[in-house]
């Protein structure tokens, strides 16, 4: 059978973004040496261009769908769904970052390279259709991820961070990898589609035994990176230790990717034995919730405590997962975009907040904020009604949704039980706006200073993304359910 | 765009210009919520004029897609039930503005914008035929009244306001499962789709489905009225809140509760209904007279007026779940009745707590003297709520009882008249210890009496009360029809659930009290 190696130009076009991250990657580094500090503003204005590129390219790339590099890539519309996410995350990230950087007299050359391979990565995770072009893009987000937590070199908590994701996250895709060995024994093949064609039946189909070993191999791994109980243990010292629009982005940028990979990977390659699988998923979503939320109640440190909340949206994107239908990956896709903008706008007001070598961290330190600022305690109060799931927001919808594709699989108790998770949750959300609106004002707010430019756009976009996504929902639901119909 | 469409609006309108208004601008945000408050009651009164009270289904109906997939619709509409609780929520709306003028002192922006939210939650919630949009309704009168409570309240209002918040949501969250449930069965949130459904057999539950739902739409409204042993979250919130708050709370708030009962638990779920009504009226009476009990010890007047409520409400429960058209009838009218006195004693204890700046009765003695007309207008109000015939409660209370004796005379109607008793008993106890007896100087200084702004305030619902209690035909006609529909429904959907052998006998049993109703 003649091959052809040589790529077409389509198949450029659909690597298109990728190309432009790398690139713009790859220059900040040259320019770093070059310009050295004379000018820090210069690289986030780059990363916001390329990434903005990168976006356009991500949906011209959509204008002609297919595979890619002989179907090491799918573009397809549930690529470009995530793909436009993380290079979405990417953007509110750096708009973030700004002022952080020049506040903690950071370096900012390297900080917006690695994240700009960080995003590269992912996005070769989501498109991925073959199972090591997916563990090469996990890596590439990944590395950048480690070296970003621990980026503030100086700082104890972040060393510890870096540490413990690297090491943890080394070992779950050591699993991950491992699981790619066994699936690839018994089907050999590592193309998601070939996989299962093989799973289907036939007299080719292994050994159930086998299959069960593949998939929770790479279950553990999967689990991890989107931090599923029980893989979870690394996450809230992790979101806690890392610098704050870090945290931002580990919790929403390479979760989505971790979350599309996992999609993809169970609903295409593993979809023909659903049937076994999501007991499991059912499992982890329950504990993720329950750790999640019960954990959170008790936390004073805000980013720890919207690290276990962080935990405990994950378990409500498994429930979506253990639906293991279309409308529960449109579900699950829909909740990854609403979480993606509540959760960077509280970081970023957390970041704001917490002061010069983030000091004020304290859930009291928001004490007064609404008499302080009240447009930026209005705007977390958005994020904080949206996380509890109140309506009109995207939060409210993305729950109402997930649990709506549960009940279609006639997952009544871990409806019933996630909901009620979902009011345990209330609580500690509810603490902050407690703290901010109804407590006399601080330290930590007596001495605030006004919004930087940069912070504000990435407070206000997220805000009218999330009431966007509660009052009109359809425009990125239809999208979502119209790509929930993964190539098999 | 229909009449009831704008007073729909003008809330949110309202809400959204408060937000533009400069903060220093005091006088102006003040004088904004009200301008909105009264024009929404203005359109509103048009609601009653227009209302044909011969139709029974919804009028002034809107329907227009939301969200495509699921299937979402805006779709409101008014029938004899919805009609008088949303005028009841446009009349105390800016009443609370008015009571609020110079007692919101911080975040007068906040609380005059929060009032607008609230008002337009609760006319949302009473006007919704779609159960997801009830349900966004549902939760959205929950944000401002959370706020309400925990940024203007009194001492212990983070406590209240978080208890409060906590006690709803959770039960809520409960709901939301069986109205997805119902939606995926149904494929439509549209409720009077799915009544027809049922009526027609399309859509089915099998007893446990049926009892499962019933209990998770039941446990929300439970809360919300509130149902003994439900009801720990009333006492604090309403302590706690603002007068403004209580007011609200007490008055419309309590009858999201009840109004979800005879809204969606009757139609959806008769069988269940009718089998659990025997211990909800168990409970129901339970709270009546434990209500009562608890009031006649407080030391706190708002406590009184608050455990008053519980034993108010526990009548409009009795009245639900007689399943008779009287006791129907008198249910609703009592939620009516109780949101004027009710609201009107909160407005009355508000007034003094703003005098005396206390809410201890021990603090109070001889508040006749200085305050005259105060004590006059406070009599009234206690009278109306302890029954007294020409004034509201005593319709209400009557129909109620007068239901309660078609079911079950004996164990229902004879405890629940205990009740009527209890609350004359610590009522007339409360108006003795604060109005009467010799004036203490502390009292004398500081007690005077009503401002033109506060006369404003209260005379309307003295007013109600009066036309209420002396001719209630101008609104029980129209609730009627409602009721009386409400009730074939749940004949209807019996029969053809569990071919229960007693329905004919309910049905010509209630053929023969609506004769005798004409």
């Amino acid at each position: 059978m003649p091959v052809n190696f040589a790529p077409s130009s389509v198949e450029y076009l659909r690597f298109l973004a990728e190309i432009i991250l790398i690139a713009a990657g790859t220059l900040l580094m040259v320019l770093d040496v070059i310009l050295r500090k004379q000018s820090r503003d210069i690289y986030g204005h780059i990363s916001i261009l390329a990434l903005s590129a990168a976006m356009a390219a991500a949906v011209l790339a959509y204008s002609s769908p297919g595979p890619a590099f002989s179907d090491m890539l799918v573009v397809d519309g549930f690529a470009t769904f995530f793909r436009v996410l993380v290079i979405g995350v990417g953007i509110l990230t750096v708009l973030s970052s700004y002022s952080f950087l020049q506040r903690e007299g950071a370096e900012t050359g390297e900080y917006h390279a690695l994240l700009l391979f960080s995003i590269a990565g992912q996005c070769v995770m989501v498109s991925a259709g073959e199972l090591i072009m997916i563990f090469i893009g996990l890596e590439i987000s990944s590395i950048s991820s480690y070296v970003l937590a621990g980026y503030l070199r100086d700082d104890k908590r972040a060393n510890e961070a870096a540490l413990k994701y690297f090491l943890l996250g080394s070992f779950a895709t050591a699993f991950f990898l491992y699981g790619v060995a066994v699936v690839y024994g018994m089907t050999g093949s590592t193309y998601l589609t070939a996989i299962h064609t093989v799973l289907s039946g036939g007299p080719a189909a292994p050994a159930p035994v086998f299959i069960g070993v593949a998939l929770a191999l790479m279950f553990v791994g999967l689990a991890f990176k989107v931090s599923g109980a029980p893989f979870q243990i690394w996450a809230p010292d992790v979101y806690q230790g890392a610098p704050t629009p870090v945290s931002a982005f580990l919790t929403t940028g390479p979760k989505a990717a971790a979350f599309a990979v996992f999609l993809r990977i169970f609903m295409t390659a593993f979809e023909p034995i659903a049937r076994d699988w999501y007991p499991l998923v059912w499992g982890s979503a329950l504990l993720s919730m329950t750790i999640g939320n019960f954990a959170a109640l008790t936390q004073s440190n805000i980013k720890r405590l919207l690290g276990y909340s962080s935990i405990a949206h994950a378990g409500y994107v498994l429930v979506a997962v253990s639906a293991h239908s279309h409308i529960g990956t449109a579900a699950a896709m829909f909740y990854l975009v609403a979480y993606a903008f509540m959760n960077i706008g509280a970081f970023a007001v957390v970041s704001h907040l917490s002061g010069k070598g983030e000091r004020f961290l304290s859930v009291d330190d928001f004490a007064g904020l609404g008499v302080r600022q009240p447009g930026t305690a209005a705007l977390l109060s958005i994020f904080l009604l949206s996380l509890i799931g109140v309506p009109l927001t995207g939060g409210f919808f993305g729950k109402f949704y997930i649990f709506k594709a549960a009940l279609d699989a006639h997952l009544v108790w871990l409806t019933v039980l996630g909901l009620l998770n979902s009011a345990v949750a209330a609580y500690y959300y509810l603490r902050i706006l407690v703290a901010m609106y109804m407590r006399e004002p601080g330290e930590a707010t007596s001495e605030l200073e006004p919004l930087s430019l940069g912070l504000r756009a990435a407070l206000v976009i997220p805000a009218l993304g999330t009431l966007f996504l509660g009052i009109f929902p359809t425009w990125v639901l239809d999208f979502a359910g119209k790509s929930s119909m993964l190539t098999r | 765009m229909n009449l009831l469409d704008i007073v729909l609006a003008i809330p949110l309108l309202g809400f959204l210009v408060l937000l533009l208004v400069p903060r220093a601008a005091e006088g102006a945000m003040r004088a904004t919520a009200l301008g909105f408050s009264l024009v929404a009651f203005a359109v509103s009164l048009g609601l009653a004029v227009q209302y044909e009270t011969i139709r029974p289904g919804g009028q002034f109906i809107t329907d227009i897609v939301w969200i495509a997939s699921p299937n979402i619709h805006y779709h409101v509409s008014l029938d004899g039930l919805s009609l008088w609780l949303l005028i009841l929520t446009t009349l105390l709306t800016p009443i609370c503005i008015l009571i609020s003028w110079r007692s919101i002192r911080i975040r007068i922006k906040e609380f005059f914008a929060f009032m607008l939210l609230l008002e337009f939650g609760l006319t949302g919630v009473f006007a919704a035929q779609d159960l997801f949009l009830f349900y966004v309704f549902w939760e959205v009168s929950l944000v401002p009244m959370y706020f309400l409570i925990g940024i203007w309240g009194h001492e212990r209002r983070i406590y209240a306001a978080l208890k409060f918040f906590l006690y709803t949501f959770a039960a809520s969250v409960l709901m939301l499962t069986a109205i997805i449930y119902v939606y995926n069965h149904a494929g439509t949130f549209n409720y009077a789709d799915i009544l027809a459904h049922l009526a027609s057999g399309k859509l089915h539950f099998n007893p446990s489905q049926q009892m499962m739902l019933f209990l998770a739409f039941f446990l929300a409204f439970a809360v919300k009225v509130p149902i003994f042993p439900l009801h720990t979250w009333l006492p604090d919130a309403h302590v706690e809140a603002p007068t403004a708050g209580s007011v609200m709370l007490a008055s419309v708030m309590l009858k999201m509760g009840t109004y979800g009962l005879v809204r969606f638990c009757l139609p959806m779920f008769p069988g269940a209904a009718r089998a659990c009504a025997p211990w909800i009226v168990v409970l129901a009476i339970i709270g009546i007279v434990y209500g009562a009990l608890v009031a006649m010890v407080q030391p706190n007047m708002k406590k009184l007026v608050a455990y008053s409520s519980v034993s108010h409400l526990g009548f409009v429960v009795l009245g639900i779940f007689s399943f008779t058209q009287i006791g129907m009838d008198g249910a609703v009218y009592q939620m009516l009745n109780h949101g004027i006195s009710t609201g009107a004693l909160f407005v009355l204890v508000g007034y003094l707590d703003e005098r005396r700046h206390s809410l201890v009765i021990a603090d109070y003695r001889g508040v006749a003297a200085p305050a005259p007309w105060l004590s006059t207008v406070f009599m009234i109000a206690m009278l109306a709520s302890i029954g007294l015939p020409l004034l509201n409660n005593f319709v209400g209370e009557f129909l109620v009882l007068q239901g309660s004796a078609q079911t079950n005379f004996l164990h229902w109607t004879v405890p629940a008249s205990i009740g009527v008793i209890l609350s004359a008993c610590y009522m007339l106890w409360l108006y003795q210890r604060v109005f009467y007896g010799e004036t203490p100087d502390e009292v004398r200084r500081h007690v005077f009496d009503l401002q033109p702004r506060e006369w404003a305030a209260i005379v309307p619902l003295i007013a109600m009360m009066v036309w209420m209690g002396v001719y209630s035909q101008s609104f029980l006609p129209a609730v009627r029809k409602t009721t009386a529909h409400i009730l074939d429904q749940t004949l209807v959907n019996v029969q053809i659930r569990v071919q229960a052998p007693a329905a004919p006998i309910f049905r010509a049993a209630t053929v023969r009290e609506r004769s005798h109703a004409r």
